[in-house]
């Protein structure tokens, strides 16, 4: 028996504008760009909603009522929830719709997409809360199984994550850390004792989310016979096959012409064809399947590049420089008891912002430029760095009018 | 291969670009004869140099004042200040007396093809072409577009002589896209025959090594972040746009230093803005500094800018970035087709230059990207990769 458990992830981060120098102390919002380029928040998510959100729920939509067994996995960060809050009901409705049909499990993440389980236990700890209880508002759901950003990993995280009460954390099936071991199977993360753990069958998960139409490609063009016969062949020495991925990748990473939503359309009957294959949640995999071993991960992992670590994120100086200028105002942003500070301070947590400002193009290039809606990874840091002197300014200002 | 100047006998980059290609085309097997217009001195490569003045033709010696990015306004301008000049009325007959020699040059020497460069060259280029019937490579450096910085300043016989070597060669070469499209746009040049060579840059011919500059270390110590400028002063290098830019930048951090470093015919006027303005104490002028002066004021800067209006390569960037000091360049460059590891500016945004001055002299894990970064960008641009480039075309042909 193989079971098959699909997780999309759906993430918009607040991209922050062009915010220069002169804009310091100059009570401006950093999210705001109103322009006809890629960091129109606005904009972006009502294009992301034409092309992806709302084409592929439809068609998730239509498989769940014509496929009994058909079930699947969102993870959402509360940015996108509450941009779509703002900026495109209908679009909430639409996945709350699915969600209403009971088949689709919605898990846990950090409200901020953030980095913040790197740099402050307790930041996480409140993104997480402030997360699961938008999920609860919106859903009527209490998340069970948690994922982290990015699906960044290591053992001291799924520790904190078993305290908490989560019955299965998520994580790549990166080769550098399964070795000889297949992540068709449940793990148990070293050092804990009630968790488990799924990974990332990353080589079908890729297939679809990166190579769909990669004309270079032997397998191109990939049709639904050929990626079932793939999973097919993992029956009798797999018992859960993960396809965790990007949501965007529907019409938006791999365009409609491409051909995907046929593709997502015919898949599960295809996959059904095989008496052995079925549908899983995470939470049902976790149930359903015991761990077959221990898995000691003590180095961060996570889904981003070839090198599957953080170098997306914190690999050159200025990321480092940026993160941990940020986390220095962790506290007086708390001590100020200002929300709307908190929530601007928060925003820029979110692991965009610095996946924006690598430089390793030259290695891993295309992916980086293609989803950097600056010119280039120094005006990122420009701006975020001008906005946190503003965030600093406000801070030193609202001190003395309280002082006052 | 016809040249203007060589070094060390040159006054700009136009000599540096024809040795560096010189010598990688030699180094890839080219049968090279460097042709020149005047014996300044010896040269030492392992390639063949023919001097134009030659006794039996009636070339009179070419007074070194020729540089390249001479206008005929200010070579005019130079002769009348040089009594008893007896030598060619206007460099355009220093030109044309250039391509009477290529001719007859072009007579007695074996080779495949002529390969010129600059409009200087050109006269010469076709001269070859003709008698010989070989195919003749236009290559550009830089154009009369870029060098006024504005159409309406155009020398009409120079852009004459520009445009008709680029009509008659067989194939220009251009040092980057944004040359291609001006020769495309203002030279009617048809695209297809163009092709990009980029520059390269040879790191041994710097001192890396050098000391820094003490006077501007005393600055550092006192706080100081040092920004350079290096080049011409001339209305193409958009000097004008960068005090401007400075103005605004100094309004919000007082312990920035902008230091110009060359000479031109603007340096009074760059003068005047920067004291009408009152920033004066914050801009040194050094002048004209020559090479380990050069390398010594590079590695001691924080932030190289180059705000060109028109810049048809930049080496000057990827030499900064060679010392380990991290760039803005203007957008309206060749350079910026190469290096990304950049902030890029268009040269008349004076905010926004001024807000990128800003983050770079307030950030130096900013600046320790860039250069880090950039660096190896800079190393990938040898002259290796031109001469390459070149020989396919050559083949080509």
């Amino acid at each position: 028996m193989s079971s098959i458990c699909l997780y999309f992830q759906v993430h918009q981060p607040r991209r922050i504008k062009r915010f220069k120098h002169f804009n310091i102390g100059d009570n401006q919002y950093y999210f705001d760009d109103a322009s006809d380029g890629n960091l129109n928040n606005k904009k972006l998510i009502n294009k992301v909603s034409k092309k992806c959100y709302l084409p592929t729920n439809k068609v998730l939509l239509s498989l769940l009522q014509n496929h009994p067994e058909f079930k699947f996995a969102f993870s959402f960060s509360g940015l996108v929830l509450e941009q779509f809050e703002e900026y495109v009901p209908k679009t909430l409705r639409s996945f709350q719709e699915l969600v209403k049909t009971g088949r689709v499990e919605v898990l846990s993440e950090t409200y901020y997409h953030s980095l913040s389980f790197l740099h402050s236990r307790n930041e996480f700890l409140s993104q997480i809360k402030l997360h699961d209880q938008k999920i609860k508002d919106l859903f009527g759901i209490t998340p069970k199984v948690f994922r982290n950003t990015e699906l960044i990993y290591n053992n001291s995280l799924a520790r904190f994550i078993e305290k908490l009460g989560y019955i299965g954390i998520l994580a790549e099936g990166a080769d550098h850390v399964l070795d000889w071991r297949s992540p068709n199977f449940v793990y148990s993360p070293y050092g804990t004792k009630k968790i488990s753990l799924l990974l990332k069958n990353y080589r079908l998960s890729d297939d679809i989310a990166f190579r769909f139409s990669d004309s270079t490609w032997k397998h191109h063009p990939l049709t639904v016979e050929k990626f079932a016969n793939w999973v097919n062949a993992i029956n009798g020495n797999g018992e859960v096959i993960n396809l965790f991925m990007d949501y965007e990748t529907f019409g938006e990473h791999q365009w409609a012409a491409t051909g995907i939503f046929d593709f997502l359309s015919l898949l599960p009957g295809e996959l059904l064809k095989h008496p052995d294959n079925d549908f899983v949640t995470p939470s049902e995999a976790i149930k359903r399947y015991k761990p077959v071993a221990k898995l000691n991960i003590p180095k961060f992992i996570s889904w981003a590049d070839v090198e599957r670590d953080l170098s997306a994120w914190l690999s050159n100086e200025m990321q480092r420089d940026a993160i941990s200028q940020l986390f220095k105002l962790e506290k007086p942003i708390y001590a100020s008891n200002n929300q709307e500070l908190l929530k601007a301070w928060q925003s820029l947590t979110t692991s965009d912002h610095f996946y924006y400002m690598c430089t390793k193009w030259f290695a891993d290039g295309d992916v980086h430029k293609y989803f950097n809606p600056y010119d280039s990874p120094y005006d990122a840091f420009r701006y975020f760095m001008n906005v946190l002197a503003d965030l600093k300014f406000r801070l030193k200002t609202q001190n003395k009018l309280k002082i006052n | 291969m016809f040249g203007w100047e060589y070094p060390p006998f040159n006054s700009g980059g136009l000599g540096v670009a024809c040795q560096g290609l010189a010598r990688a085309l030699v180094n890839q097997g080219v049968e090279l004869t460097f042709v020149l217009p005047k014996n300044h001195g010896s040269i030492k490569e392992p390639f063949k140099f023919i001097y134009a003045d030659i006794p039996n033709v009636k070339l009179i010696e070419i007074n070194s004042s020729l540089m390249p990015y001479l206008t005929s306004e200010k070579y005019r301008h130079l002769r009348s200040n040089q009594p008893g000049w007896i030598y060619a009325n206007t460099l355009y007959e220093e030109v044309a007396r250039y391509a009477a020699v290529a001719k007859s040059l072009a007579n007695s020497l074996d080779f495949d093809l002529v390969h010129a460069h600059d409009w200087l060259t050109f006269g010469a280029g076709i001269a070859a072409q003709e008698v010989s019937h070989k195919p003749f490579i236009a290559q550009v450096h830089a154009t009369e577009i870029d060098r006024t910085g504005n159409i309406d300043l155009v020398n009409p016989h120079v852009f004459d002589l520009e445009k008709s070597g680029a009509l008659a060669a067989n194939k220009v070469i251009s040092v980057s896209n944004f040359t291609k499209q001006n020769l495309v746009n203002h030279y009617g040049i048809s695209a297809s025959k163009i092709d990009v060579v980029h520059n390269g840059v040879d790191p041994d011919r710097y001192y890396l090594d050098v000391s820094l500059d003490e006077g501007l270390i005393n600055l550092k110590k006192l706080g100081y972040k040092v920004v350079l400028y290096l080049g011409r002063i001339t209305l193409q290098k958009g000097i004008d746009y960068l005090v401007k830019a400075a103005d605004l930048a100094l309004k919000v951090d007082k312990k920035i230093v902008f230091v110009i470093v060359g000479s031109g015919d603007m340096e009074g006027e760059i003068m005047r803005l920067v004291a009408e303005r009152g920033i004066s104490d914050k801009f040194i002028f050094p002048g004209f500094l020559r090479e380990k002066e050069r390398s010594s004021i590079y590695k001691t800067a924080d932030l190289f800018i180059m705000p060109s209006v028109s810049e048809p390569f930049g080496l000057t960037a990827l030499e900064s970035l060679l010392h380990g000091t991290p760039v803005i360049i203007s957008k309206q460059s060749g350079v910026s087709e190469v290096l990304h590891h950049a902030l890029k500016v268009d040269f008349w945004d004076i905010e926004e230059m001024a807000d990128q001055i800003l983050s770079a002299v307030n950030h130096s894990s900013l600046r320790k990207t860039m250069t880090q970064n950039g660096k190896k960008e800079v190393i990938m641009c040898n002259w290796d990769k031109a001469a390459q480039k070149c020989l396919s075309i050559y083949k080509s042909i």
